[in-house]
């Protein structure tokens, strides 16, 4: 049980600090700490977000960042991409479906380490540190 | 907006959505990865409206999805939210943190865990 709130912890504070959403920490982490199986980790993952995504919602909607309409529409209209995806991580076998989530986090891995290195370009060029507007940064997790 | 048929806007939105939604259910994250950069390119979004707008659309499409994998019978709810609860607390102190720490390095770091689980994802 520790195990579970220290993942979340963890998770959360790499979401906001970073902008990467909690499930690529989630599913990782409930795999190989938990010990879930693929399947079963990335379906618990995706109930653990709800919360975390609610939350990020209503702050960034306090300033201004959401616009409530389109987030509507496109998340309403996501249902049949769900059903489309949940069927067929469900058609996979575990094997397969742990070495493509594994791909998909080495790509993330890839694009951070290229944002960081993008942004270290820029602050050379000259541009100061964004330390204005405080918490309207905040980025959220997933 | 007065519009009467599907504009233009709407079946973008649609299609945001759906590919957000095939992303998640298949890999059991919120799709903000998806989300963000196609709310940036076809809508003409700026970073931070693109990151609030994708969260609120996860609500949804992480809650289908859960609800979608439970039907397989696959969701552990407890664990969800022993995870999922103190993870909002650690997105507070994240988001508190940022304004107060070398992001950068941060990056770095966590893109090595990454790869280090991803590593450990392909041996298990």
């Amino acid at each position: 049980m520790i195990w579970l709130i220290l993942i979340g912890v963890a998770a959360g504070v790499l979401g906001g600090l970073l902008g990467v959403g909690g499930g690529v920490l989630f599913v990782p982490g409930l795999v190989i700490v938990v010990g879930l199986t693929q399947h079963e980790a990335e379906a618990t993952s995706l109930l653990a977000i709800v919360p975390v995504a609610l939350v990020g919602a209503v702050r960034q909607n306090r300033y201004g960042n959401v616009r409530r309409d389109d987030a509507l529409l496109a998340g309403v209209l996501s249902v049949a991409g769900v059903a489309g995806g949940v069927a067929l991580a469900n058609a996979l076998s575990g094997t397969a479906l742990r070495t493509a989530f594994a791909v998909l986090i080495l790509l993330i891995a890839a694009q951070l380490v290229r944002k960081a290195l993008r942004d270290e370009s820029g602050r050379a060029a000259g541009d100061p540190l964004p330390r204005t507007g405080t918490s309207v940064r905040a980025r959220g997790s997933e | 907006m007065t519009v009467s048929m599907p504009s233009e806007r709407a079946l973008k939105l649609m299609a945001i959505g759906t590919a957000a939604g095939l992303f998640s259910g298949l890999f059991g994250v919120g799709g903000g990865t998806v989300i963000v950069p196609l709310l940036v390119v076809w809508l003409g979004y700026g970073e931070r409206e693109a990151t609030g707008t994708s969260l609120a659309a996860i609500v949804f499409i992480a809650g289908f999805a859960a609800v979608v994998q439970g039907a397989y019978g696959n969701v552990h709810v407890l664990d969800a939210l022993l995870v999922g609860i103190p993870a909002v607390g650690g997105v507070l102190f994240g988001t508190w943190l940022q304004q107060r720490v070398h992001v950068r390095m941060l990056s770095l770091l966590f893109a090595a865990v990454l790869v280090a689980s991803a590593v450990e994802l392909l041996l298990e």
